[in-house]
């Protein structure tokens, strides 16, 4: 793997790390309000010491809030990744191999909410729901994140099922149910993964957007996105709280880019010399 | 052909449907919010009065009357009135969109422009220097989302440097360059993205073309290479940027919401957020049908262009 690959996939690891284990990290300070209630106001500081990356308006250490906040994009998108690998990639698998009426159901209403954009479509339902705690934003990531994954498994799907083997496993009486899950879901794992990886990105940059407008998890929990919109509003007088939760964000997202891309170019390579 | 379109029609109608209804579902699931947002809390004491309001809003009907209620207006072009401001919504959309389509066939163009001759300079230099450089910076607009670029621009060229305004927008009915100047930090960096994307498809389209018989053909009569990549390249490449362009939009329209929001600009976009926030469900419900009508029309409108233009598509549906 290139130096630059591996600095990028040094990168996610640590963030994932820090987000995981964020308690036991030593000398973290607390990210939620600190001197603010002891009399102390340490609002807006440069780099220090005790403060790697300074503090942002609400004297809360930075680099802290970067780390939990890292919890909260992490959480979000694995939950889309997950969500809609096993139930998208499932349902598109189906419909693609059975096709027929059920196929045209799914599919109407696959297209119904892909009708939709995107970021409108999270607005709307996030904003119905009321509640903002990190479940239910992940919930409705994930549950909104099913319908291209099942038009990616389905294309895959409609592509395997005329395939030889497949067709022998039809020819010898093999039930339906046992070749979808022995014959083609295994083959759509390959693409659905594909998709995953540079789906996760998307999804990181989504919630990003989502915390940026202030419906995703609220002030104190960290999340990158409203620590954007908190810190903008002192723009003028500093610009670093709003610079470091900003990098923290492009870096995830390009080294996952980056990853991928590399994951991807490699296990092209691997099939053409079959 | 003929039984393709209508068929396309028919799919078109019937996903509008679903989606307006899907909206007007969600909008109203939680009825007590629309009461909240017609009579403040405190004069909900009086029962009476409450049940009168909702009689009188026809909150008291089953959903599917309401729905082919508000439907019935909809077609007409009604959209029904804003309960917080007591504005139409149709008003307010007419009002709102030129700012909103602005800003998109700015970014679209502004992209575009930029990501065709990129692209197209990237395939024709595969794998050297020059390629490797832009295909990295793609990499890096890809990350890129537009609030962090709208802030990074306002902070370079309008707190730093002072060129352009911060917030705001100026009409164009109050004079071009004006416009401009209001336009283009958002346009850029909603665009930043699209560049990106744009020309990553652009360059694996035309590496594609590239290798065609009918490139070395013309290679073999002497054409330039300019020639041949701008006049012979460029025309089944741009196909795929079409389509891409075409489904981004969708994309884009979640875009400006966030770009509209950080530049403080009249738009649909930040209506949407601020009825959300106001809970006021008429009008988020004739905004987002409005968007998702607009994006439905221009996938179908892409899929017609693409099945036009390209023969092969045409006989293999």
């Amino acid at each position: 793997m290139p130096l630059f690959t591996r600095l990028c996939l040094g990168w996610l690891v640590a963030i994932v790390f820090g987000a995981i284990f964020a308690d036991l990290i030593p000398g973290l300070q607390d990210p939620d309000y600190q001197g603010f209630l002891f009399g102390t106001s340490t609002t807006n500081e440069p780099p220090s010491l005790t403060h790697l990356l300074g503090t942002d308006n609400n004297s809360r250490d930075i680099l802290a809030r970067i780390v939990y906040g890292a919890r909260v994009s992490l959480v979000v998108s694995m939950t889309a990744v997950v969500m809609g690998t096993v139930f998208g990639g499932f349902l598109g698998a189906l419909t693609g191999f059975v096709r027929g009426k059920t196929d045209a159901v799914i599919m109407a209403s696959v297209d119904v909410v892909l009708a939709f954009p995107g970021l409108v479509f999270l607005l709307m339902v996030v904003t119905l729901l009321g509640r903002r705690d990190l479940l239910v934003i992940a919930g409705v990531v994930g549950v909104l994140s099913i319908p291209p994954y099942t038009r990616v498994a389905r294309a895959t799907a409609l592509a395997v099922s005329r395939r030889e083997f497949v067709m022998a496993a039809r020819a010898i009486g093999t039930r339906k149910r046992t070749i979808l899950f022995r014959e083609i879901l295994p083959n759509c794992l390959p693409t659905l993964m594909a998709f995953a990886l540079v789906n996760a990105a998307v999804i990181i940059l989504l919630e990003g957007a989502l915390a940026f407008l202030g419906l995703s998890v609220q002030p104190p929990t960290a999340s990158w996105g409203n620590m954007v919109n908190a810190a903008r509003v002192d723009l003028r007088i500093n610009v670093w709280p709003v610079v470091w939760p900003s990098l923290a964000l492009v870096f995830t997202v390009y080294s996952l880019n980056v990853v991928g891309d590399h994951i991807r170019r490699s296990k092209a390579v691997r099939s053409a010399a079959l | 052909m003929g039984t393709f379109i209508a068929k396309r029609l028919v799919r078109l109608i019937g996903t509008l449907l679903a989606v307006s209804f899907l909206t007007f579902l969600l909008v109203n699931l939680l009825p007590g919010d629309a009461i909240n947002a017609l009579i403040p809390i405190d004069a909900q004491q009086d029962r009476e009065f409450v049940e009168q309001v909702r009689e009188e809003w026809g909150l008291n009907d089953p959903m599917l009357v309401r729905y082919g209620r508000w439907l019935g207006d909809a077609v007409q072009g009604d959209f029904g009135d804003s309960i917080v401001t007591s504005r139409t919504v149709s008003s307010e959309i007419t009002h709102r969109l030129p700012v909103t389509a602005e800003l998109m066939l700015v970014t679209v163009g502004l992209s575009v422009m930029l990501a065709i001759p990129l692209g197209v300079m990237a395939a024709y230099r595969e794998g050297t220097r020059l390629d490797q450089v832009i295909s990295g910076i793609a990499q890096v607009f890809l990350s890129i989302p537009g609030f962090v670029a709208g802030l990074l621009f306002i902070y370079v060229f309008a707190m730093k440097l002072g060129w352009l305004p911060a917030t705001g927008w100026n009409r164009l009915s109050n004079g071009l360059l004006d416009n401009l100047r209001t336009v283009i930090l958002p346009a850029l960096s909603l665009a930043l993205i699209e560049i990106a994307v744009y020309t990553r498809v652009v360059r694996s389209d035309v590496m594609n073309t590239l290798q065609e018989d009918f490139v070395l053909s013309a290679r073999a009569k002497g054409l330039s290479d300019r020639y041949i990549l701008f006049r012979h390249c460029l025309r089944p490449s741009s196909l795929t940027l079409i389509t891409v362009v075409g489904l981004n939009i969708g994309t884009l329209l979640g875009g400006t919401v966030v770009v509209e929001f950080l530049f403080a600009m009249p738009g649909l976009g930040k209506r949407l957020l601020d009825a959300i926030f106001q809970r006021d469900f008429m009008m988020v419900q004739g905004i987002t049908v409005f968007i998702a009508t607009i994006y439905v029309l221009v996938n179908t409108a892409v899929d017609l262009i693409y099945m036009l233009v390209d023969p092969r598509i045409r006989k293999a549906d």
